[in-house]
């Protein structure tokens, strides 16, 4: 008899019928609710971060088709909050060298697999006067142990090679750090899954999940746009939720205890040092300056918090990064910085709680919950960016041996297919296209990373066919629009002209969303206005509030309401005071 | 603009140093003041009434120091000025008027430029409007607009877009306004524009009918289509701004005004007599400036009268105590549309009854140094809808205050 799901014609196919075919399985429920609709799949995935997307990836090259849902968009956690850096493994040498060597095992294999994502940049190590001695003189020596290629740079010639380096270096070393985008590898990860057959729903959060015997039978899904509410009826669930895998897991009463960290990062609005610069030193605070294409991100702060939800650079914390960032990098104290963001580690705490969170394994949590009285249950959370793709591959091994396939992973040795629609996240990569094809009637709708009208009707066919709808926070997530300088001022006005234009918006519904954009774009803005900046944010409260009066329009929120859910929900933009339509119609 | 203006029409000999590109912005509504309390968000209809709320409850706002009669004098006398350049302005007395932006909001302001006012008078009669975008105009969709103003509109509201003849390519606000000043250019767009009319009683167009000439272009537009036709003033910068700049400035030169205006004051020191020695100039000093007092109407960030570290914010030509958030954290909230305002909109420059920036213990830094508009402290211009209107009235009051001084 074949195992269920291995090689046989009727595995279990793709749960969602998508236009261009596949099996429609969705059927009405039994309880005669004409909204729910109810369907099976094989694997369902929770959580499209980095973990989630290459697992789907991983499972859909061994046979396995899944289901992912995503309860915001693809990296909305901190697969889109982090540093983007391919870690050489040098930086926990002396904290972590289990995490040291997977992180330099699995560097140089994404490397060579997905060239695309990644700028070999090459990294350094510096240690300011007043840095600790012993540490120095034991770091060629640690990172020779786990494997490490670490170089001695003279001081001298480490300035040569990044002028902007301090001049008070006492020691340098050269190492293999590269700059990952982690977008791109996600939308990668999951295009190569969806064509070889397997599905996703973004803006789909899991509203509950219903067990019986030792098995998870049903996942309730509710679509955050349109607040239609499906079941899905699994035969494996994995929780890649990240830092809220304990809140999934509670669903069905399994308790995973996670340390919530907050990690903030600073943008610059030019490349200050070509190469990753890490401060020579235990791992602490501003450690590290990362290139990110056009820009350059410093960090970062290991600040517990209660919630998840409700994280917010703080003012006194950008100072604190800034200063300690500038003892490698002076240039940093007087520099303007483009955004401020923040992301959480989730630490999975498994000590008595007195470690400082830096020494939490930053190691990867895997679990078959089988232990918990759940044999279909698994939980793949922590780790890093650097090993999504080692995680993603034992969290497939426990599948698979689960299901009874046998296929054996092919990530190792599979490159990563670089997809025609993820390339507009480079900077620089629409302009490029704009210049050579020279097209005047193409017009721009964002000046400052000149993302010409096409780019943007491409994206809209894009995201039409996953989601169903689309709005400029899509626009906005899948390109440099509002990335720019202007942080959307202008480009947000082009881009609602243009959307209502080609008939995407109907009644207020669109300035409701530009609203929801550009608080967005604020948000990451506001921790770092000051000097230079300030010109352009009053220019910006000027047009939008003292010529347009957003602040005063009524509006719902663009999002469906979370009306029923089993823990506290919070919006991404806090309410406004209600005013009731009719007064905010000028009087006659 | 406007401290000049009446400074020189009180017989003052004046000189006016400083950039004026910022007007390039501005859209030329004229506000006074429309909503207050901030927090509410309500949309006063009486502006007066709302001036007597507000200094009541915000005694240290700038207009709480001022006779509204005078208010409203200095309001006539700027648009009086404005009137001269070729721009005509329609005030009601006691009301805000509503116009139509860009974006279908609709925006409650005191003195309107005629060629933008039939949208005031459109809403409040509810008439069936035809609104017409222009094809490679970007930012200017009049289906964006219908479908937001709809709700709030009692009439019927059409759109169309058309193409502006003759032209290629991306269309530019300036080039494309001044274009229209050629009447077969105008010809052309409104018969280009003709056919798209069915019935509707007004039709409404983004801001490019000229900017020297906007009165006889917007006339000559009227004529031709036959009937109200209405400006919506596009995204910045909009010529609505290049026409307030231009024809002031011309008025302000043929009044005899010095105008010093690629350059800005970059040092100051005082003479024996107690008067004012500055120096002009870009990078480096060009020229110097002699008087016997002056008036300090820079503005604030966009307009570089304030500018901050990450610590403090600072006035940027004497140096003056500026009131503000005891730290960073008070500038800015992170809801950007919060209507409690941002704390940093209320710094600024403290003045005292004559309307001299004072020190920490409430004494005027310089005694024949004045201060105007938007740089004063405990405003929010922005969410007050009270710019152009503090800008005018202290400007007034200043001047009134340096006249006092200097007699």
């Amino acid at each position: 008899m074949n195992p269920p799901g291995a090689g046989s014609a009727d595995r279990r196919g793709p749960f969602f019928s998508r236009p261009q075919g596949g099996s429609a399985i969705a059927s009405p429920s039994k309880s005669g609710n004409s909204k729910e609709m109810v369907g099976e799949c094989l694997v369902l995935i929770i959580g499209g971060g980095s973990t989630g997307t290459g697992l789907a990836r991983d499972l859909a090259l061994r046979g396995v088709s899944s289901l992912l849902l995503e309860r915001q968009d693809v990296n909305s956690g901190a697969s889109g909050g982090n540093h983007g850096l391919l870690h050489s493994g040098a930086r926990y040498i002396g904290s972590d060298p289990a995490a040291a060597r997977e992180c330099r095992e699995e560097g140089e294999l994404l490397k060579r697999l997905a060239p695309e994502c990644i700028e070999e940049t090459g990294g350094l190590f510096v240690a300011v006067r007043g840095d600790n001695e012993n540490y120095i003189a034991d770091f060629p020596a640690a990172c020779a142990r786990y494997g490490i290629p670490a170089t001695s740079v003279d001081v001298r010639e480490a300035r040569e090679l990044e002028p902007a380096l301090a001049e008070n270096l006492i020691a340098a070393y050269s190492v293999r750090d590269a700059t990952i985008d982690p977008f791109r590898l996600s939308f990668n990860n999951l295009a190569q899954a969806r064509s070889l057959g397997s599905e996703v729903m973004i803006y789909s959060r899991v509203i509950s999940m219903e067990a019986s015997g030792e098995r998870i039978v049903a996942v309730r899904v509710r679509n955050m746009e349109t607040g239609r509410e499906t079941v899905v009826r699994p035969e494996i669930v994995v929780n890649a939720t990240g830092a809220w895998a304990g809140r999934i897991a509670a669903m069905v009463g399994v308790k995973i205890n996670i340390i919530f960290s907050k990690g903030t990062l600073l943008i610059t609005p030019r490349r200050v040092a070509h190469r990753v610069i890490n401060r020579l030193r235990k791992a602490s605070d501003s450690d590290i300056l990362v290139p990110g294409g056009t820009v350059s991100i410093l960090g970062t702060t290991s600040i517990r918090v209660e919630d998840p939800d409700d994280i917010y650079p703080e003012i006194h914390e950008i100072d604190e990064i800034i200063r300690e960032g500038a003892r490698m990098v002076p240039a940093l104290d007087a520099s303007r910085f483009i955004r401020a963001y923040c992301g959480i580690r989730p630490l999975v705490h498994t000590g008595n709680g007195d470690e400082d969170d830096r020494e939490v394994s930053r190691g990867y949590y895997l679990a078959d919950h089988d232990r918990d009285g759940l044999s279909n249950f698994i939980t793949i959370t922590g780790g890093k960016l650097t090993t999504y793709r080692l995680m993603a591959e034992k969290t497939a091994d426990l599948v698979c041996r689960k299901l009874g396939v046998a296929e054996p992973c092919r990530t190792r040795t599979e490159p990563l297919p670089d997809a025609e629609e993820t390339r507009w996240t480079e900077p620089g990569l629409a302009a490029k296209k704009a210049l050579l094809k020279g097209d005047p009637a193409d017009l721009m709708v964002c000046d400052c990373e000149m993302v010409p009208r096409s780019v943007v009707d491409n994206l809209i066919e894009t995201v039409r066919a996953q989601k169903g709808g689309v709005g400029m926070i899509d626009i906005g997530q899948r390109s440099r629009v509002g990335k720019g300088s202007c942080q959307g001022t202008f480009c947000s006005q082009r881009l609602i002209a243009h959307l209502y234009d080609r008939e995407i918006y109907q009644s207020e519904a669109g300035l409701a969303e530009m609203k929801t954009f550009v608080q967005e774009r604020w948000r990451g803005q506001q921790p770092v206005l000051w000097d230079t900046h300030m010109i352009q944010a009053d220019l910006q409260e000027a047009v939008q509030c003292g010529l347009l009066g957003l602040e005063l329009t009524d509006d719902e929120q663009p999002r469906a309401e979370d009306s029923a859910s089993s823990f506290e929900e919070r919006d991404e933009v806090p309410k406004r005071t209600a005013i009731g339509r009719a007064e905010t119609c000028p009087k006659r | 603009m406007a401290a000049a203006l009446f400074a020189v029409n009180r017989g003052l000999d004046v000189i006016q140093v400083g950039s004026v590109s910022e007007l390039n912005f501005a859209s030329g509504l004229l506000d006074l003041l429309a909503v207050h309390p901030i927090e509410s968000g309500r949309v006063w209809d009486d502006p007066w009434a709302a001036l007597k709320k507000l200094a009541e409850d915000e005694p240290l706002h700038p207009y709480a120091r001022l006779d509204p009669e005078e208010m409203a004098g200095a309001f006539r006398e700027f648009v009086e000025c404005l009137d001269e350049s070729g721009q005509s302005y329609v005030i009601r007395p006691e009301r805000n008027s509503s116009v139509i932006t860009h974006l279908g909001t609709l925006k409650a302001t005191y003195a309107v430029p005629r060629s933008m006012y039939g949208a005031a008078a459109a809403y409040e009669s509810g008439q069936d409007c035809l609104l017409v975008g222009f094809h490679d105009l970007r930012g200017f969709s009049s289906r964006l607009i219908a479908e937001n103003l709809r709700r709030c509109w009692t009439g019927r509201l059409r759109y169309d877009t058309v193409t502006v003849p003759g032209e290629k390519g991306e269309l530019y606000n300036e080039p494309l306004a001044r274009s229209l000043e050629n009447p077969s250019k105008l010809q052309s767009l409104a018969e280009a524009i003709a056919p798209a009319i069915r019935g509707d009683e007004a039709v409404g167009l983004p801001a490019v009918l000229g900017i020297k000439e906007v009165r006889r272009v917007h006339l000559e537009m009227e004529a031709i289509l036959g009937r109200p036709v209405f400006e919506i003033p596009t995204m910045v910068p909009s010529v609505t701004g290049m026409r307030l700049r231009e024809g002031f400035a011309g008025r302000l030169r043929a009044r005899g005004v010095d105008a010093v205006h690629q350059a800005k004051v970059i040092g100051f020191a005082r003479d024996s007599a107690g008067g004012f020695v500055f120096q002009v100039g870009g990078e480096k000093p060009q020229s110097i400036v002699k008087a016997k007092a002056a008036i300090l109407a820079t503005g604030r960030f966009f307009g570089r009268g304030l500018e901050a570290d990450r610590r403090r914010v600072r006035e940027t030509v004497f140096g003056l105590p500026v009131s503000q958030p005891p730290d960073r954290d008070g500038w800015y909230l992170r809801d950007y549309f919060s209507l409690a305002g941002h704390g940093i909109n209320r710094a600024g420059v403290e003045i005292d009854g004559r309307f001299r920036p004072v020190g920490p213990d409430g004494r005027p830094v310089y005694e024949n140094l004045f201060a105007a508009g938007s740089i004063l402290a405990h405003q929010d211009w922005k969410r007050q809808k009270c710019g152009g209107g503090l800008a005018i009235t202290t400007a007034m009051a200043a001047v009134r205050a340096s006249i006092s001084f200097l007699a």
